[in-house]
């Protein structure tokens, strides 16, 4: 378990993460529910994720959640709670969780006022980029493209960071190459957008 | 056949680049960018209040770039991701796979998810890499049973391989490593231990094909870090790296991204397949097929494409003229991957010397190409005779169900394909028994 990264989370998500290693092993022939429960204590309860950088599940596409997970459990991600909690997971174990976060009620955009300035910015780079030719003309995602739409902004700026800089790897290299001439305000411009569409 | 020669008209292959400089064998349509803006027509009366514009930018036309297309067009630009474990093997489409008459293809090894590069041991173990994923993989038979095993796990990127006295090197995103003694040890095998890590973290074209070349020196493509960019001088190379690592030079610049290389066993020249950039056309620039005559050429990225245009936005001040031209065009987006000079005694005489090249197929143009393997032959002064179509079937209603990477020569002279859509390794083999006068 790495600590400084549970701090950050809150009290019962981190709670659950501590719980969760003991628990794994007996879990396994529990329904998909239960088993799917620590995963929720941080990524939210309905699949919409009230955590600082942690990202929201729900309605993302069920390819892409299958693609992540599997990188999360052979370690081609290196996140520890994630880790953790998937090593030592069949191939069917994915799969069948993929399916139900995908399932899940997409997250919704925050509410309150719109920065227009920031939003325009955000388009014209997003036109430039073409965001929208795999993500979606709303960013629904799809296949192996994420669902971008009413993500966390905070996560959604720290991933767009850690594809520019090459710390976070894809599963293939198009978003270090979509992103290797976007400076770094340009990011948040995109994360403040793009968390705000439905 | 009659559906291969069709088909084989089709391709947009083209051979010979003194013809392709006279007559250009790219089709582009001409489009009236004035009448098909390719969003939706405004429906404003004029004269009325501006409508608030809405939140969702209409994924139709860039100011200044009316060749972008709308949002079912885009659909279709997108790449295929490989499956993530695989397709199980009474699911692989071997049944619809062509080839020419006397050959038929079969499964080799299923079960390797995104099947790479390919390489065969002094004792006949066939290793095969990933690039999505992390390991490296031997296929051994024991007892009349074939089974892959993995050999190393938790790699970078493991793409290139390569085999030189009993040890396994292994190009990884930002090292290359090596298993030593690795056929003796494939039920233990040893940690590997790196060789050499001068490379700059990248992911975009940041995993490595890699050779041995004639001279005993590990090759190795260090890809430009980007779509399009002036790569930095440390990348858009072709290195040689020494076996202990100890000495590295530049051996040809001006590549974007190369995933294979073979020697020609008649003349000892190096040439490399290199793929062409993307989000400039559906039907330009073609990869190319580049011959290498002389250490430090420069074959052109990103100031020329194709050998005979300046890029569009880098190329100006710049000609073609300055740089090495290809010796073959394979094809706008084709992804032109792996490739092997075929030297083995199975096939007719005419593949003697000719090049099988893996075409993984593509993105970034709506209707798909590739998704195959190719066979160019040459000529006695290793200019190119021809290129044809050799292994196809994988994409069908615009759908590939394998992506063809590298191709390996068998001792027996067969033929091997990997997949790392399905995660296949496919056996091409001839019967020459049935052919007249051999």
């Amino acid at each position: 378990m790495s600590r400084p990264t549970t701090l950050a989370l809150s009290r019962f998500c981190a709670a659950a993460l501590l719980v969760l290693g003991a628990a794994r092993s007996a879990a396994a022939a529990e329904p998909i529910e239960q088993r799917i429960a620590p995963c929720l204590a941080c990524h939210g309860a309905n699949g919409s994720s009230q955590t600082p950088l942690v990202p929201s599940l729900g309605g993302q596409p069920e390819f892409f959640l299958t693609v992540q997970l599997l990188m999360f459990r052979d370690k081609l991600r290196v996140v520890a709670p994630m880790n953790e909690m998937l090593s030592g997971l069949t191939d069917a174990d994915l799969k069948a969780m993929a399916a139900y976060f995908s399932k899940l009620p997409p997250p919704l955009p925050p509410a309150g006022a719109v920065d227009s300035g920031r939003m325009e910015r955000a388009r014209a780079v997003i036109e430039q980029q073409r965001c929208n030719f795999c993500h979606g003309a709303t960013y629904g995602g799809g296949d192996d493209d994420p669902r971008l739409a009413g993500q966390r902004e905070d996560y959604l700026a720290k991933a767009l960071a850690d594809y520019k800089n090459n710390t976070r790897r894809g599963y293939d290299a198009s978003m270090a190459d979509v992103l290797y001439p976007i400076g770094d305000e340009q990011l948040l411009d995109l994360a403040y957008f793009l968390a705000r569409q439905r | 056949m009659v559906t291969r020669l069709i088909r084989s008209q089709r391709l947009l292959l083209t051979v010979a680049l003194s013809a392709v400089l006279v007559a250009p064998s790219f089709a582009q349509q001409p489009t009236d960018q004035t009448a098909q803006p390719g969003g939706a027509p405004s429906t404003a009366a004029p004269g009325a209040p501006k409508p608030t514009p809405p939140v969702q930018p209409e994924p139709t036309t860039v100011p200044g770039r009316p060749d972008i297309p709308n949002a079912e067009v885009a659909q279709k630009l997108k790449n295929v991701a490989p499956l993530p474990f695989g397709a199980p093997a009474d699911k692989l489409p071997v049944a619809e796979l062509k080839l020419p008459k006397g050959f038929k293809a079969e499964v080799y090894a299923s079960g390797i998810p995104n099947a790479r590069s390919l390489r065969i041991g002094d004792k006949g173990t066939v290793f095969v890499s990933n690039r999505v994923l992390d390991k490296v993989y031997a296929v051994v038979e024991r007892n009349g049973k074939r089974e892959a095993k993995v050999i190393a796990a938790g790699l970078d990127r493991p793409n290139g391989l390569a085999f030189h006295q009993g040890t396994l090197y292994i190009a990884e995103g930002t090292r290359i490593s090596k298993l030593e003694k690795i056929e003796d040890n494939l039920d233990s095998p040893p940690k590997p231990v790196v060789i050499y890590s001068d490379f700059l973290n990248h992911q975009s074209h940041g995993w490595k094909f890699m050779a041995l070349g004639p001279d005993n020196m590990l090759y190795v493509n260090v890809g430009s870090p980007c779509n399009i960019c002036e790569p930095p001088a440390t990348n858009g190379q072709l290195r040689r790296i020494s076996l202990d690592g100890g000495r590295a030079e530049v051996y040809v610049r001006g590549v974007r991204n190369s995933v294979g290389f073979d020697w020609n066993p008649a003349t000892k020249e190096l040439y490399f397949t290199d793929n062409g950039r993307d989000w400039l056309s559906e039907d330009l620039p073609e990869d190319e097929l580049n011959r290498v005559t002389k250490m430090g050429q420069h074959f052109g990225f990103p100031y020329c494409h194709q050998g005979n245009f300046t890029d569009r936005e880098l190329g100006w001040g710049r000609s073609c003229d300055e740089f090495e031209k290809p010796v073959a065009l394979l094809g706008p987006h084709a992804a032109a991957l792996g490739m092997r000079f075929y030297m083995g005694k199975m096939f007719p005489a005419e593949y003697q010397n000719a090049i099988f090249i893996a075409r993984h197929g593509s993105w970034n143009r709506t209707k798909k190409i590739g998704g195959d393997v190719v066979v160019a032959k040459l000529n006695k002064d290793g200019s190119v005779k021809s290129v044809e179509p050799f292994l196809t079937g994988f994409l069908k209603n615009n759908e590939f169900s394998g992506r063809p990477v590298d191709v390996q020569v068998m001792k027996d002279g067969s033929l091997l394909v990997s997949d790392d859509h399905a995660g296949a390794v496919y056996r091409v083999s001839y019967d020459n028994s049935k052919a007249p006068g051999n």
